[in-house]
């Protein structure tokens, strides 16, 4: 800094300090209610500190389901959520590799407008096709199907173009070293452009796990059997319209559990987060 | 910009290419020109017969009061939740980026709300301002508030905003404290041995230089409040009360689904769609000329 002021220091201390609480607010409070009973809640009376139904709630939410509003257990609903969130990362990752590796290291006829068809997509969120795209995967026979929750968003841009300007950087020598030394495509991929990718390939999976986890409209639409929601869909499903009858306690606990597993990728995978985030977005 | 060094084959790079188009193409484009298709045709009540009808449903839909609500809406939404959300993160990156101690821990400690689903974020937010049992509506009622965001249009409309500012504000804190890492030191030194303040090397200097990103991020948060604050929507006012909190998006889903009105919500879908792509126009443009200064 230019200059040294203590006040200009405190005030960052405490203006940040109150950032910090004002985001961590509604999730502390979240957790302070999924550690309550139903009655506590209901009557308004939800103190600022833990209570001690925490095991129970959880117990029962996990392992037992809501009641009425969504049947099943929130532990089978975490499980289809990751099963999606998976599918959807993993794959991605694999046929962008595959396109953009095609892309930057052959010539052939129609390469650019390979390249265009997949770059336009850029533009097309699934929310713009809702209905079309519904009628497609009703058709195909996947709905209340994995597939049919993770393979309409795995194709998108993003990858490829992200690939395709890695490649872009990887010098033309190893590539003729490669194959003075006799490798092929296959072994050139497996040997030298993979391992070079690896830091590309974690931060696009981080970004693409909590996208897939996050998604709501997709399922929403496709998934009529209990069995197959995810986590995010059974929450609203706890929230009726009828106040008296949502179970605040459980659902909060549902909520809590919810944003666990993408927010703690991000604190954990943290370095690998920020820049999956910068360059997807160039 | 090409490759010099590539591989010969001709049948390989199309086997590569083969997954991506066909999902692309299956889910992408197919759909999509199937929207257009429909945008031009009126199904009757059963589904039985379908009639061509040019651009008839473009027109009832421009007719319809409904529609320009939606859009002021999303209009109204889409301003407040981008300037509150780029201001709050701007005030957060600009203290972050000074030179303190723990810079890194609150990095950490303000960016995770990004990794929570919309619909999510809705939920806890509503849960602290359901009118009769949440904390801060109990507080609000105590002061005099008539808190009811269930029937009061207004209220209904701050409840959406603050989740999805709640959200927003760690991305473009992110996009913001990498901007501000990027202006060069000797620059703001410069101005401070001329005299200039902190208040007016920000206003003069700094913000000025952020310009590309804040440019970025205004465009990106647009999106995000045409897209991706459907989850938001629906789980804390399903677009009520009177349709107060209905966006364009919204209005295709309810519109299509609810309301049984494909060609409608089609045609609605072609209209949202034309608005992307502008905006990524706009988006290429400055990529382009990179807001010079």
């Amino acid at each position: 800094m230019v200059e040294n002021r203590r006040f200009g220091d405190i005030l960052s201390y405490v203006i940040l300090t109150l950032g910090v609480l004002v985001l961590a607010f509604p999730v502390y409070l979240a957790f302070v209610a999924s550690t309550w009973d139903a009655a506590t809640i209901a009557n308004g009376q939800l103190p600022i500190y833990p209570g001690g139904r925490m095991a129970e709630n959880y117990y029962r939410v996990l392992f037992q389901g809501t009641g009425s509003s969504t049947r099943q257990p929130v532990g089978v609903m975490m499980f289809n959520s990751l099963v999606m969130a998976l599918s959807i990362a993993i794959g991605k990752i694999l046929i962008s590799i595959l396109s953009a590796y095609a892309i930057v290291y052959y010539r052939f006829p129609f390469r650019m407008a390979a390249f265009w068809i997949i770059f336009v997509t850029l533009m097309l969120p699934v929310e713009v096709r809702i209905y079309p795209t519904y009628k497609v995967v009703a058709d195909l026979g996947l709905l209340d199907s994995y597939a049919g929750l993770s393979l309409p968003l795995i194709a998108s841009a993003t990858g490829t173009l992200l690939f395709r300007q890695f490649f872009m950087t990887i010098p033309d020598e190893l590539l003729e070293a490669s194959k003075i030394d006799g490798a092929g495509p296959y072994k050139f991929f497996v040997d030298t452009v993979l391992p070079l990718s690896m830091t590309t390939i974690a931060a696009l999976f981080v970004i693409q796990f909590i996208y897939g986890w996050n998604q709501y409209l997709w399922p929403l639409l496709i998934t009529t059997k209990d069995n197959m929601q995810t986590i995010v869909i059974g929450i609203k499903k706890m929230i009726t319209t009828s106040d008296a009858l949502t179970e605040w306690q459980l659902a909060m606990t549902t909520a809590v559990l919810a944003l666990l597993p993408p927010v703690a990728v991000v604190i954990v995978m943290q370095r690998l987060f920020v820049r999956g985030l910068v360059e997807t977005e160039k | 910009m090409e490759k010099r060094a590539i591989f010969s084959g001709q049948t390989l790079p199309y086997l590569l290419l083969l997954p991506q188009l066909a999902i692309t193409i299956l889910f992408f484009y197919w759909p999509a020109s199937q929207a257009v298709w429909q945008s031009f045709l009126i199904e009757d009540a059963f589904g039985t017969s379908t009639q061509f009808v040019w651009f008839e449903n473009y027109q009832s839909l421009l007719g319809n009061p409904e529609y320009y609500k939606a859009m002021s809406v999303t209009a109204l939404f889409s301003t407040l939740v981008t300037v509150f959300s780029l201001s709050i993160a701007l005030l957060l990156a600009a203290m972050a980026d000074r030179q303190i101690r723990g810079a890194l821990a609150f990095r950490t400690l303000l960016i995770w709300p990004y990794a929570v689903a919309p619909a999510i974020a809705g939920v806890l937010w509503l849960f602290m301002f359901q009118p009769s049992l949440g904390m801060v509506a109990q507080l609000l009622r105590r002061y005099g508030v008539d808190w009811n965001p269930l029937l009061n249009g207004n209220h209904a409309m701050t409840l959406v905003v603050m989740a999805a500012v709640w959200k927003q504000v760690s991305y473009n804190f992110l996009f913001f404290l990498a901007g501000l890492a990027a202006i060069p030191r000797s620059v703001i030194e410069a101005a401070a041995i001329d005299g200039a303040r902190p208040w007016r090397r920000f206003w003069t200097i700094v913000f000025p230089l952020l310009s590309p990103t804040t440019f970025f991020l205004l465009v990106v948060n647009i999106t995000y409040v045409f897209f991706e604050t459907f989850g938001i929507i629906d789980a804390v006012t399903q677009g009520g009360p009177s349709k107060e909190t209905t966006t364009l998006v919204y209005k295709v889903f309810s519109d299509g689904r609810l309301g049984g009105d494909l060609g409608g919500s089609a045609a609605q879908s072609v209209i949202l769609l034309a608005m992307v792509v502008a905006l990524t126009a706009v988006q290429f443009r400055y990529i382009e000329r990179k807001v010079t200064y």
